[in-house]
This record gives C-alpha cells, sequence and structure tokens, in this order.
C-alpha cells in the first residue's frame, strides 16, 4: 500500500489506479457495510442491534469530519479547532426541517378537527407552539425562515458552515493569524457559537436543542430498525464519496500546493502562489464537508442541542486525527473509529473492571485519564500514530530531508531529535 | 416478514409462559455516573439499587427477584437515546428509573415510546408534557413554582419579584409561568425583573446589586431562584457579600437541596427558603427509617433529597401495580398504576393521576446553619398538573391517559391534538 | 362560641387531669390570650396571625414581651392533647419545658407529645414591628437597636409616635442619631400634616440611599387618566408615545367603557364557528375560509344581519381616541407632597446615575482583575515563552483544590488561607516543573502538539480531581475579615474578597515585573526567551531556566486558584471555565508583554460589564458577544493591543 502523499508519477493510469490505498479503503467499506446490513435487524439476521448499528453510522460520520480535518490540519497546516462547530451547524440545519416537518403533520391533523379550516397564520402558530412551547416560547424566530422547505434547508447544509468559514477564514487569513493564534481562534469562534446557540433568545430552543431527530416525517410507519440501516448506508456513501473527493483533491498539483503551504508558508508566498486563497478554499471545503458530516450523524443520534458543539468536540476531532496519523487519509478514518468506538466501549461500562488488589480501576471513572494521557503518548513517541504500523508493513521510509522537519507539519517532529 | 414471524413467535410465548418466564426481572436505572450530571444522579443510582435489594429481601415481585440493570448515558444527551434503546432491546428490561435534566427526558423520549418502555422521572421539572410510557414523580410547577410564589405573595406580602434562573429549559418555562401567574395576581410588569445566567456562573456581583436597587421603589423584593449547581456557589457568596439578609430580600429556590449545601457555608444562609416535595427533616417515622437505612448504607455524611423520595414513590408504586396486574407487561402496569396510593415520607399520602403526575404535598423549609432545612409550610396534597393553567396555550389542554388515552387533549376543540408527546 | 368551647374544653382537661398539668398554670392570664387565639398561632399563616400578635402586644402584660420574643425565636410549643403552650428547647432527645407566664422549667416531656410553632419570616417581622414599643426604650442597646431594624423592615403608622417618644430619652449618640433619621422617614411615610411631611422630604436632599428613595417614590407615583380635560397638577399624555401607544390607549378607552370593545380575531373564529348552518356561514362556504380577510368578510355579513357586533375599524379608534384627553396624576400623595418628592428625586436622579456608573466601573474592574489573575500565569507561560500550555485552567483548579484540602485540616480560615498560598504554589510549581520536564521540553519546536498533548494532560487532571473530589463544588471558605462589603453608598459598593482579589492581582503585577526586570533570573529568562544558543554559550542553562519559568508561571495559577475558590467555587471544571478567556486575554493584550495582559483583562472585563449592562437579563449575551468582540478584534489588530515591534516580535 503506498501513501498517496509520496505518489506523483504523472503516468495516465486511472486515478484509483493510481492510489491503491484509495481502492483498497472503498474496499474494505464496502464490504463493512454489506457485512452490516446483513447482520443487522433491519433487513438481516439480526445479531446486531439497532442502537449499536446507529453507532455504527455515527461513526462513520465521525470519520467524514475526521477526513475533513486531516485535509485542513495534516495537508495544510491549519490546526483549526472550530470544524465540529460547522459539523453542528449541518445537524442544526436538517434538524430544523425534521422537527418542523414532524410537527407540521401532527398540526395539520390536529387543526383538521376544527370547525373552520385553519388559516395558514393559525398553522404556523400552532407548530411555534408545540417547537417552543418547551422553552416557554411561542412564535416563530426568524432563523426558522426556511425550516419549512427540505431543499432550501438541505441548501443551508451546505452554504451556512461554506459561508462561516469563508467569512472566519477570510478575516483570519487576510491578517496573517497563523499556527497556534489561529487554533485558540478557531476555539473562541466555536465557543461564541455554543454560547449563542445555548442563548433560548437564539430561537434555537437553548440548553434543550432540536429532538426526535430519529422520527423521519412521512415515514413513521418505518421501523427504527430499517431507518438505521437506511442512514448507515447514506453514511457509508458520504464517507466513500468524500474520501474519494479528498484523495482527488490531496493527489494532483493542488495537493502539492497544500502541503508546501504546511511545510513552508512563506517561501509558497513567495513563489507566487496565493497561500490564502488556497487555505480558504480548504478550509470552507473541509467546513462543508463537516457540515454534510453532521447533517447525516444527527437524525441518527436523534438529538442536537450546544453541548455538541462545544470547543472540546472539536479538540477530540484533532486527536483522533492524532492518534491516527495525520497527512494521510486513512489514518484519519482509522483514528476517528477506533478512538470514539473505544470511548463507547469503556464509557459503556463493558469494560471489566481491572483489580489491583489494593484499589480496582473502574473504567468510566478512569478511561479519560487513560485517553488523556495516550494523547501525551501519541505525540511524544509516535507522532505518526496509528498509521506508523502501517508504515512499518510496507516499510515505507520517511523521505531524506537533511535535518528538516520530519513532518507531517511545520515544527513536527525533527529529524534530528528523532535520531537522538 | 422476518420481523412478523418473530413477533408472532413473541406473543405466542409470552401469552403461553406468563410472568415465570422472564426471571428475573429486569429494571433498567439510566442514570448519568459520568460527566457533569454524576454528581446528582450517582446518588439516585445508589437510591435504586438500595430499593431493589430491600425489594428482593422483601420477597422480591411475583415470585421472581428483581434485577437492576445499570448503564450509565455520562452526561452526554444523546447517549442517553442510545442508551435507552439499549435498555429496551438488548437488555429487555421491563422499567427504567432514570434522567435527571428535561433536555435528556426529550432525548429519552421517541426512543421510549416507539419501543413502548416504561420510565419513572423522579425530578422536578417544567411540566407542558405528559407521554404514555412515563410517569412523572417529581413536582409540576404547580406542585413547586406556583405554591412557593404564594408563599412569598401571602406570607411575606412581596411586592416586587426578581426571577433568576440558569439559561435552559426548566428555568425558562417556569420563570414564564410564574410571570404569567404573577401577573394575574396583580403584580405589574416592571414589577418582576427576570435575569438568565450560563450554567457554573461565578460573577454575580451586578445582579446582586441589580436585585438591591430594585428595592428603591419601596417595595419589598423578593428573589425566585431557579439558578441550577455550582452556580448557586458563587451567587450565595455574594449575596452573603452584600449582607441582604433573607428578612430583608428573601430567595427561594428551586433547585437547592441538601446535596447542593453540601458545597456551601450556610452560616449566612439563615434563613433562605427552598421549596421541594422533601426535605430530610420532614418529622416521620417512615422518613426516620428511609434515612438511617440509606446513612446505613452510604455513610453517616450522606444526605437524603426530593428526587430519592421520588424515586422511592415511584418504584414502590410500579411494584404495587405490577403486582396487582399480575405482570410487569408495560401496558397492565400502566393501566394499574392509576389510582395507585403510596404513603409520602413527609406524610399523607401520594396518589398517582391519570395525567401520569402525582398528588404530593408541597413544603417550604429555611436554610438552617448545619445545612438542613427547618420545614415552616406544608399544604394539602397538590394533584400534579402536566399543563399549566397561567399560559394561554397550555391552559385549555389537558392530559388523561385513563379516561381520554391522550396527553395532550384540547378541551376547546375536545379533540387529540397528539398521541405521542412533543419533544 | 369557638372560643367558649374551647375554654371549657381547657377547664374540663386541667380539673380531670390535675396532674398531668399540675405544673402548667393553664389559666394564667397570658395562656388565656394564646388560648383564645390558638388556631390561628397554630396554623401560623401571616394572613391570619394579626389579632394574636395585637392580642398580646396590647394585653399590657410584662410577660407580652417574652412570649412574643421566644416565639419568634420558634421556642414556642404547642401541647398536641391539651392545646397548652409553653415554651421548649431540645434536649438530649426529649423537650426541656418552661411555663410561659413565669419561664419556670416545668419539666422534661416527650417531644413528640409537642408540636413546635414555626413562625416564618413574615410573622417574625410582624412580632418585629409589635415587639418595638417594648423594645424602643429598652436600657440594652442592642435590643434598641433590633426595635430600628424592625422598623426599617416592617415600619407601621404606630411606630411614629412610638419613636418620637422615645428620642427624648435617648442617650446613645449613634443610636440617637439612627432614631432621628428614621423618625424623618417614617414622617415622609406616615405624618398626616402636609408641611412636616415636606419639610422631611427637603431634609433628605441629596441623600442616596435606598431607604430614602423608597420612601419617596410611592409618593410620585401616578395613574394615567382620561377625561374632557387636564386637570391642574397632572401631566398630559402624548397618545402614540411609548409610554402610551394607540390601541393601549384604546383599550384603556374600553375598559372605561368610553368606547366599544374592539373585536378579536379569536372572537371573530368564535363567532363565525357559533352561526354556522350546514357547511356554511352567512352563505359562505365553511370550506374557504381558511385566511383572515375571507373570515372578516363573513364576520362582517353576519354583522350586517345583526348576528355580531360590527367590527371597529381604524378610522373609528382614531376617533374616539381623539375626543378624549389622557394624563397623568399623582395617587401617591397630595399635589404638594408629591411635587416635593419629585422635586428631591430629580435632585438626585444624575447623582444615581454617575454612582450607578461607578459601581459598574468597579465591577467591570474587579472582573479584569479576575481575568488577569486567571491570565497572568499564562502569560508566563504562553507570553514569555510561547508554550501553549491547556492544562493552565486545571492548575488554577488544582490550586482551589488545595486550599480546600488545607481547610479540611487546619479549620482557622485565617491561618489556613496563609497557608494555602504557599502551599498551592508549591503544588502547582512541582506540578508544571513535572510537566515541563516530562512533556514540554520535547515539544518546544512543535508548538501545535504542545496544545494536543496540554490538552490530553487536561482532561486527565480533570478527570482525576473528580475520581478524588467528587464532582460537587467544594467549600473554600474565606476568613471572617474577607466577609462583607466595602460600601461606599448605597449604590457603590464592592465585597472585600474582590477587593483582595483586586490587590492580589496587583501584587502579582508588581512581582512579575520585579522578577523580570529586577533579578539574574529574569535577566536569563529574557535571554533565553530571545535567543536560547546564545544564551547557552555564555553560560546560562536554558533547560533550567525554562524549567524555572514555567514552574513559576503554573505557580502563579495556582495561587489564582485559591482566588478564585474563594469568591466563587471550586470545582473540577473551573479551570475549563477561565482558559478561554485567559488565552483571549493574553492574546488580545498582545503576547510577551506583561502591560498588554493587564490591558486586555480590563478590556475584556469592562465590555462583559457593558454589554451586560446594556441587557441586563441575560449575561449569556454578554459574555457571546464579548468574544465575538474579541475574535474581530484580534483580526483587526493580529498582536493585540501592545504589539512587540522589530525583532522581539519575530521570537
Amino acid at each position: 500500500m503506498v501513501d498517496i502523499t509520496s505518489a506523483g508519477a504523472p503516468t495516465r493510469k486511472p486515478f484509483v489506479m493510481r492510489y491503491p490505498s484509495v481502492a483498497i479503503f472503498l474496499a474494505i467499506l464496502s464490504l463493512f457495510t454489506i457485512c452490516v446490513t446483513v447482520l443487522g435487524e433491519g433487513f438481516g439476521i439480526g445479531v446486531v442491534s439497532t442502537s449499536f448499528i446507529k453507532t455504527l453510522g455515527k461513526t462513520l460520520c465521525l470519520c467524514l469530519a475526521a477526513l475533513a480535518m486531516d485535509l485542513v490540519w495534516g495537508y495544510t497546516g491549519i490546526l483549526s479547532l472550530g470544524h465540529m462547530a460547522f459539523f453542528g451547524i449541518g445537524g442544526y440545519a436538517i434538524g430544523m426541517w425534521l422537527m418542523y416537518a414532524r410537527t407540521e403533520v401532527i398540526v395539520r391533523e390536529s387543526l383538521s378537527a376544527a370547525a373552520l379550516p385553519p388559516t395558514p397564520q393559525e398553522i404556523s402558530d400552532g407548530i411555534a407552539t408545540q417547537i417552543f412551547g418547551v422553552v416557554g416560547a411561542s412564535e416563530f424566530p426568524p432563523v426558522w425562515a426556511l425550516a419549512h422547505s427540505l431543499p432550501l434547508q438541505m441548501a443551508a447544509i451546505v452554504i451556512v458552515p461554506g459561508l462561516l468559514a469563508l467569512v472566519f477564514g477570510w478575516l483570519a487569513f487576510r491578517s496573517r493569524v497563523t499556527g497556534v493564534y489561529l487554533s485558540i481562534l478557531t476555539q473562541a469562534m466555536t465557543l461564541a457559537l455554543s454560547l449563542y446557540l445555548f442563548q433560548n433568545d437564539s430561537g434555537l430552543r437553548g440548553n434543550n436543542g432540536l429532538s426526535g431527530l430519529q422520527n423521519l416525517p412521512g415515514l413513521e410507519a418505518v421501523p427504527q430498525s430499517q431507518i438505521s440501516i437506511l442512514f448507515f448506508w447514506a453514511s457509508a456513501l458520504a464517507l466513500g464519496l468524500g474520501y474519494l473527493l479528498c484523495a482527488w483533491v490531496v493527489s494532483g498539483k493542488f495537493g502539492s500546493v497544500m502541503r508546501a503551504i504546511r511545510d513552508d508558508e512563506s517561501r509558497v508566498r513567495f513563489l507566487g502562489y496565493s497561500v490564502e486563497a488556497y487555505k480558504l478554499f480548504v478550509f470552507s471545503f473541509t467546513a462543508v464537508i463537516c457540515g454534510i458530516a453532521g447533517a447525516l450523524y444527527y437524525p441518527q443520534a436523534g438529538i442536537i442541542n450546544p453541548a455538541e458543539v462545544a470547543p472540546i468536540a472539536s479538540i477530540y476531532l484533532a486527536v483522533w486525527v492524532a492518534i491516527g496519523g495525520r497527512g494521510r487519509l486513512y489514518g484519519a478514518v482509522i483514528g476517528a473509529a477506533f478512538v470514539s468506538l473505544l470511548s463507547t466501549w469503556f464509557t459503556g461500562g463493558q469494560a471489566p473492571d481491572v483489580s489491583l488488589g489494593f484499589f480496582t480501576i473502574q473504567w468510566v471513572d478512569w478511561w479519560t485519564i487513560l485517553l488523556g494521557l495516550s494523547f501525551v503518548a501519541v505525540t511524544l513517541f509516535a507522532p505518526k500514530g496509528i498509521g506508523g504500523l502501517i508504515d512499518r508493513f510496507t516499510e515505507h521510509r520517511s523521505p531524506e530531508r537533511h535535518g528538516a522537519d520530519l513532518g507531517p507539519d511545520a515544527g513536527a517532529l525533527r529529524e534530528k531529535e528523532a535520531l537522538e | 416478514m422476518h420481523n412478523t414471524l418473530k413477533t408472532t413467535a413473541a406473543v405466542l410465548l409470552a401469552s403461553a409462559l406468563p410472568a415465570l418466564a422472564d426471571c428475573p426481572i429486569k429494571v433498567g436505572v439510566l442514570h448519568s455516573l459520568s460527566g457533569t450530571m454524576a454528581i446528582s444522579e450517582t446518588t439516585l443510582k445508589d437510591t435504586m439499587e438500595m430499593l431493589v435489594e430491600q425489594q428482593n429481601e422483601a420477597g422480591g415481585l411475583l415470585e421472581c427477584e428483581l434485577e437492576a440493570v445499570v448503564v450509565d448515558p455520562a452526561s452526554d444527551w444523546p447517549l442517553f437515546a442510545e442508551k435507552a434503546r439499549e435498555l429496551l432491546t438488548v437488555h429487555e428490561v421491563d422499567v427504567i428509573f432514570g434522567n435527571w435534566t428535561s433536555v435528556s427526558r426529550k432525548s429519552v423520549l421517541p426512543v421510549i415510546e416507539e419501543l413502548n418502555g416504561l420510565l419513572f422521572y423522579p425530578v422536578q421539572y417544567e411540566g407542558e408534557e405528559s407521554s404514555k410510557n412515563v410517569f412523572y414523580t417529581g413536582a409540576a410547577p404547580n406542585q413547586q413554582a406556583i405554591p412557593a410564589t404564594d408563599y412569598f405573595l401571602e406570607e411575606l406580602e412581596v411586592e416586587k419579584f426578581a426571577l433568576l434562573g440558569t439559561d435552559y429549559v426548566y428555568p425558562r418555562t417556569t420563570n414564564n409561568i410564574l410571570e404569567s401567574y404573577l401577573q394575574q395576581k396583580g403584580i405589574a410588569a416592571e414589577d418582576i425583573f427576570v435575569n438568565y445566567t450560563p450554567f457554573g456562573h461565578s460573577d454575580w456581583s451586578k445582579i446582586v446589586a441589580d436585585v438591591v436597587a430594585l428595592g428603591a421603589d419601596g417595595k419589598k423584593v423578593g428573589v425566585i431562584s431557579t439558578i441550577n449547581g455550582d452556580a448557586n456557589v458563587g451567587f450565595y457568596k455574594e449575596l452573603a457579600a452584600a449582607g441582604i439578609s433573607a428578612d430583608d430580600i428573601p430567595v427561594v429556590a428551586f433547585s437547592v437541596g441538601e446535596e447542593e449545601l453540601a458545597g456551601l457555608d450556610t452560616t449566612n444562609l439563615v434563613g433562605h427558603l427552598a421549596a421541594w416535595n422533601y426535605f430530610q427533616s420532614a418529622d416521620s417515622e417512615a422518613n426516620e427509617a428511609w434515612v438511617e437505612a440509606w446513612k446505613a448504607r452510604m455513610g453517616e455524611d450522606r444526605v437524603t433529597n426530593d428526587p430519592m423520595e421520588a424515586h422511592f414513590i415511584g418504584f414502590n408504586m410500579w411494584v404495587n401495580a405490577a403486582t396487582e396486574a399480575g405482570t410487569t407487561e408495560v401496558d397492565a402496569v400502566r393501566e394499574a398504576m392509576y389510582g395507585q396510593e403510596f404513603p409520602n415520607l413527609t406524610g399523607g399520602t401520594a396518589v398517582m393521576l391519570p395525567n401520569h403526575h402525582l398528588a404530593k404535598p408541597v413544603l417550604i423549609g429555611e436554610i438552617q446553619e448545619d445545612g438542613q432545612f427547618d420545614i415552616i409550610s406544608q399544604t394539602e396534597e397538590v394533584p400534579g398538573d402536566a399543563w399549566t393553567d397561567y399560559l394561554p396555550e397550555s391552559a385549555v389542554l389537558k392530559s388523561d391517559w385513563k379516561e381520554l388515552g391522550c396527553g395532550m387533549y384540547n378541551t376547546e376543540t375536545e379533540s387529540c391534538v397528539q398521541i405521542k408527546s412533543n419533544y | 362560641m369557638l372560643f367558649m368551647i374551647q375554654r371549657a374544653l381547657l377547664l374540663l382537661i386541667i380539673l380531670m387531669a390535675p396532674t398531668l398539668v399540675s405544673a402548667q398554670s393553664a389559666d394564667a392570664p397570658i395562656q388565656l390570650i394564646l388560648q383564645s387565639h390558638s388556631e390561628a398561632i397554630v396554623k401560623s399563616s401571616r394572613k391570619t396571625i394579626g389579632p394574636a400578635i395585637d392580642a398580646l402586644a396590647q394585653s399590657g402584660l410584662p410577660e407580652a414581651q417574652v412570649v412574643l420574643e421566644r416565639w419568634q425565636a420558634k421556642e414556642m410549643w404547642v401541647n398536641k392533647e391539651s392545646g397548652l403552650f409553653v415554651f421548649a428547647v431540645k434536649a438530649n432527645g426529649g423537650l426541656q419545658t418552661f411555663d410561659v407566664s413565669d419561664n419556670s422549667e416545668t419539666g422534661i416531656a416527650d417531644k413528640k407529645t409537642f408540636k413546635q410553632l414555626k413562625p416564618n419570616s413574615g410573622i417574625r417581622s410582624m412580632i418585629a414591628a409589635a415587639l418595638v414599643q417594648f423594645q424602643l426604650n429598652d436600657p440594652i442597646p442592642e435590643n434598641r437597636q433590633t426595635a430600628l431594624t424592625a422598623i426599617e423592615r416592617d415600619a407601621q403608622p404606630s411606630h411614629l409616635i412610638a419613636l418620637r417618644g422615645s428620642l427624648e430619652g435617648e442617650e446613645d449618640p449613634a443610636i440617637r442619631l439612627r432614631k432621628t433619621r428614621l423618625e424623618r422617614l417614617l414622617t415622609i411615610r406616615f405624618d398626616e400634616d402636609e408641611a412636616a411631611r415636606i419639610s422631611a422630604i427637603e431634609g433628605f436632599d441629596g441623600d442616596l440611599s435606598v431607604e430614602v428613595r423608597a420612601a419617596l417614590n410611592p409618593l410620585i407615583a401616578t395613574e394615567i387618566q382620561v377625561g374632557e380635560v387636564v386637570p391642574e397638577g397632572s401631566i398630559p399624555v402624548e397618545v402614540g408615545s411609548d409610554e402610551l401607544t394607540e390601541s393601549q390607549a384604546y383599550s384603556f378607552l374600553v375598559e372605561n367603557e368610553l368606547a366599544p370593545a374592539t373585536v378579536s380575531p379569536q372572537a371573530v373564529k368564535e363567532t363565525l364557528i357559533a352561526n354556522i348552518e350546514g357547511t356554511a356561514v352567512a352563505g359562505i362556504q365553511v370550506a374557504t375560509l381558511d385566511d383572515v380577510a375571507a373570515r372578516e368578510t363573513a364576520y362582517k355579513l353576519l354583522a350586517q344581519q345583526g348576528l355580531a357586533d360590527p367590527l371597529v375599524t381604524n378610522a373609528q379608534k382614531a376617533a374616539e381616541i381623539e375626543k378624549h384627553q389622557f394624563f397623568r396624576t399623582y395617587v401617591g400623595a397630595s399635589l404638594p407632597v408629591a411635587l416635593a418628592a419629585q422635586a428631591a428625586l430629580d435632585n438626585i436622579e444624575t447623582q444615581v446615575a454617575l454612582n450607578r456608573t461607578a459601581d459598574l466601573i468597579l465591577d467591570a474592574l474587579s472582573l479584569g482583575s479576575i481575568y488577569f489573575l486567571a491570565a497572568i500565569g499564562l502569560a508566563i507561560t504562553f507570553g514569555v515563552m510561547g508554550v501553549i500550555n491547556m492544562a493552565h485552567g486545571e492548575f488554577i483548579m488544582m490550586g482551589a483544590y488545595t486550599g480546600y484540602v488545607v481547610q479540611l485540616f487546619i479549620p482557622d480560615f485565617t491561618i489556613s488561607i496563609l497557608v494555602a498560598i504557599p502551599s498551592a504554589f508549591l503544588v502547582t510549581f512541582s506540578a508544571g516543573v513535572a510537566m515541563e520536564r516530562l512533556v514540554i521540553r520535547w515539544l518546544y519546536h512543535r508548538p501545535l502538539e504542545t496544545l494536543l498533548a496540554t490538552f490530553g494532560v487536561s482532561i486527565a487532571l480533570q478527570q482525576l480531581a473528580k475520581n478524588i473530589f467528587g464532582t460537587q463544588a467544594r467549600p473554600l471558605t474565606a476568613p471572617a475579615w474577607l466577609d462583607g462589603s466595602f460600601v461606599i453608598n448605597d449604590i457603590v459598593s464592592i465585597s472585600y474578597i474582590r477587593i483582595a482579589i483586586f490587590v492580589l492581582a496587583l501584587i502579582f503585577l508588581a512581582l512579575f515585573l520585579f522578577v523580570m526586570n529586577r533579578t539574574r533570573m529574569g535577566l536569563e529568562v529574557r535571554a533565553v526567551t530571545q535567543n536560547p544558543r546564545m544564551a547557552a554559550s555564555m553560560g546560562i542553562n536554558p533547560d533550567k531556566i525554562n524549567m524555572l519559568t514555567f514552574g513559576f508561571g503554573s505557580g502563579i495559577a495556582g495561587i489564582a486558584g485559591v482566588a478564585i475558590g474563594l469568591y466563587a467555587k471550586v470545582t473540577s471544571e473551573m479551570g475549563s471555565d477561565y482558559i478561554v478567556q485567559s488565552f483571549m486575554t493574553v492574546v488580545v493584550g498582545g503576547v510577551g508583554n506583561i502591560w498588554g495582559t493587564l490591558l486586555g483583562a480590563t478590556m475584556v472585563g469592562t465590555l462583559q460589564k457593558g454589554i451586560e449592562w446594556l441587557n441586563p437579563s441575560n449575561t449569556l449575551a454578554a459574555q457571546t458577544y464579548m468574544i465575538l468582540f474579541i475574535i474581530l478584534f484580534i483580526q483587526f489588530r493580529p498582536r493585540g493591543i501592545i504589539a512587540l515591534k522589530g525583532r522581539a516580535a519575530e521570537v
């Protein structure tokens, strides 16, 4: 398996042939999807429970978000601590339509029993009371203006995160905010967004968020066991397409410029490339991917609320990529899948307690500590993450860089350090 | 096809082998054991384990042992839905006792309703909900907020209100109801000051100063606090620092109980109030036994609180209902629940109403130096009201699962708005 | 009637069971008064208790005062069987009882046979008000003060006379002053004589206290009234202004039955429903009535048929409003008094506003000092060394928990704080040094990875704290001398603990400046940050300097933790509340410059309080907009308020 970052021979073979890792990844993903379908309750033999299928489907969405994170951090060197905010925005966008449409069905049905046919205003008031009664309001805030239309909210999944990233990125890159400053700034953006969503006045039901998203309007009769499989397929498809798209973006000349920006931004600028434009594109493009991932994730989770957008979620995203191995797309996927599933297992109480005689380690309490320390260990001892293991099998060697950074980004482990 | 076969088989099995087939009877416990809510919810998990143990010692239920199945939703709201599904489909529990925050309940609702589970929810909440599959053993607003406000109006003659709350659903809805209620009681809108702060807020000086400034027009000021969790620490410290005694500006809190006071030095707070359906200091033999059993199990310094009593009542009612129904099957138990009576720990009898809420007495306590409450007022049993009478949209709604089979019945149009609940 | 039965029952009990109540003098006059109001006293509600308190207070019995006092102190109990009242205190499992008439001991009784009377604070203040007449001339000064406090809380017209009577004999100058002031306040409120009231009002000219405003404000209460002409002394009100919108004015007319009521859409709907005949209303098909205009048309048809009240058009409303004059009239007091009160209040209006601003500035400074305290450690590790330490917040938390643990062992709060500060420094200093040696040292060239690694440490430490101390907030109590507030007047005040934090922040600033600019270590630190290789060749050990600097920054965070824990709370998550704000403070101020951090903290604090002032009902919004503002600020001034120039900026 050849890492796509090091491939670059300009032969005119088909894209997938040039990068076998892409083909292998897609094959594994398809196989996995088929297996899950066969084993699941919806259309298969029912060995795997619906709740676990939902977990798997959600994990695929997280993998997609990690892919985006890898593109922006692993390949372009921008440590964004805000990509889960875009993920959340995507979830809110689809959630608004789901809530609106589901409630509209209920309200129309109940009003149809009344003596007079309802006016549009009465229907709208009825929906608003249902949705916002919980948070002590009964009117639609302006953000909900488009919630009645599925196509418009679908567009919002792409446009809102993309536009926010574009504006934020333009402001930040224009004034040459880089490195840790940018990280802090993106974190502040995430915090501001989550605080904004926390407010009841923002019109998105404050701390309660949007709930009951697993009930699709019009599909009330379809059991959740089948809906979960449908979403699983959608997530797998999105991940596959996302992977293909990301691999394509990083493979060509564009990809080379991205990596060059990561390794030495000012040199790229001196060479006449518009560094800001490249960064802006990658930042916004990945924001859109995250938005789509979020829109697929939250109908499976069933509820979205501001805590999902909190800064810590974005940091976790970076950590998944770091553990999986930055600068390689499959690394991000492995990291996200591995850590999030492991987290589920440990916090789910299934992990057996470890008895040390004088003290029993209960994983519910100690898992976070283990996770935290493993970040430290990975950054210190294995900067290439789990992906680095694959290099060993393939006997892939790092290029000779004359004592400079080994990658994957500026300021990463230096060759000299590694030798010491 | 496959599914239908399975269900048919299950139905056949269930009808062929009653009760005996599903020993042990599983009781799901859905309380966070990690994350921010762990502190409050772990206590309830321990309570449930104690109740299950006590019941087993008393001979179990329907000739079966009871088994508590504990899962940890880790204060993560989406995880609540996932764990609830796991409890109902993988562990196949017969009943779930769980949740603390409203948002976690809203997360669980669709799952419980889809799979026809049974949930007992033990915490005081904002009302405006009545699910077929949930029994609300905590207080609805008319069992806590309204009586406490009446107490302010009538006993303390407060004329100006500061409604301070943490910015989330319970305070928002409660304050909305209270604003409307106060205006109906003749308090002018400009005499009601509302403020919302974030979770864990610590900078209270300006807000406390604002509250003091309310007194400048010569009216007696009272504070109704729905401030949640550890933000209370900073709030009460600032209150004490500003030298506000309970005689000048009384504060009544709806989210401060014995557990919360443990994190505070209460010497400066003596006389401030809290409203609950239960206080540890309640003077009854049942309560003495309960407190003693709890301390024996958990340690001398542990306290009991209101949601624990809610679980105590809820669990015992469920046991009695299942015994009456002769099965733990959800629909049969639900039918048997209506009208169930069980003695409160504070005296009197709790009754389960057809709207899935309890009739319970309302207690108002003054904070004492030892961190306990001195009960100074106790009402008769107040029937819990799912839909408040003080908001125009809700006043026309009522819930009656027994007669009407509807949790959201519009009395004006005489039709059921929806069978499933709003989430 | 009831009273008679009670008396009879009482006598019966006394006759039948002489031994049971032998020690209780059941027919003592005070007991009889209590018995005659037994029901109200036991019920204990402010609405019904009045007569009971009055009866006791006006009984003229010398023991009434004691009864009232002990009742107020929740020391009066009632015998569940006999209904007799006793004084009692809990004593080793039982109840030590005393007779109400002469306070003599009547032995130990079983708690179960008695019920404690728990007057609520409303009743307690009524009792206090009743006690005033006994206490106002009491020889013990404390009791006289208690009486004055009672008057302040719950003044009654009768107090005015009592107070005037007691003024003469008052020896204590402080109490005399307080009495005089209170007498004038009561004069404003209760005196019948207009001239006396006005002169009292004028006497308070320029006084900003809440009591004075509380006495004056009710006098200037106004009410909107409507009439043909504006009477003298009333203020005309413009319809259509914010004070009185057109719809308000019209509904006011409707309330006073001066105009026909409007028909609400709801009423339109109900009328239509009531008039449905088959599938039509007034000849219009029901199915078509799905918008407001169609419904109005149908309603108008009904109105024409006389089946409904006609709709009121906007033109009609305007005409009705035009016919009347709206004006405000003083209803709180007679016109001269109200005008005098108004004048007095107008006089202090600007004063009050100025003082409010001053108080806001104090709050902002205080918040700024808290942010500064939280950020100063970061200003060292991040600002000077360039190390991103996401675990900085957890060092703050560690400091606070150290304080808590110290208080567990040392019960004296003053000593424990004095011990806690150095121990917090030591604990976090060691933690910082350990972290520098084990983690950060290896990552100096990799700032982004430092961020991740320290974040890992941060969540591990947070969870560790949870495992050890639980998630419940832990108490960290300030010593008594830090209780309370520094009160300048009733508007401007600040708690001592905040002043202490402010002072601590200044001390740290001075310490930082001293260490950095005046000591050998500071010189070496600056040398190492600017050029480690050159510094090393000058004989400085950069490793050691980095380690000590990092430890120093962490140690200061620990002390900040004690201070923050004292004023707010100690929880495992307190660190994460401050981490983003702290980074913002440092970045906004300008990295590498302590004055910048100071300015940054002040700006963040002022900004937040300013936004809170604009929107006092939503503190969360203030935080959101503050962060947004900072993000924008950094976009336009990426190097912060005080940007380093030249070579230093490149480090």
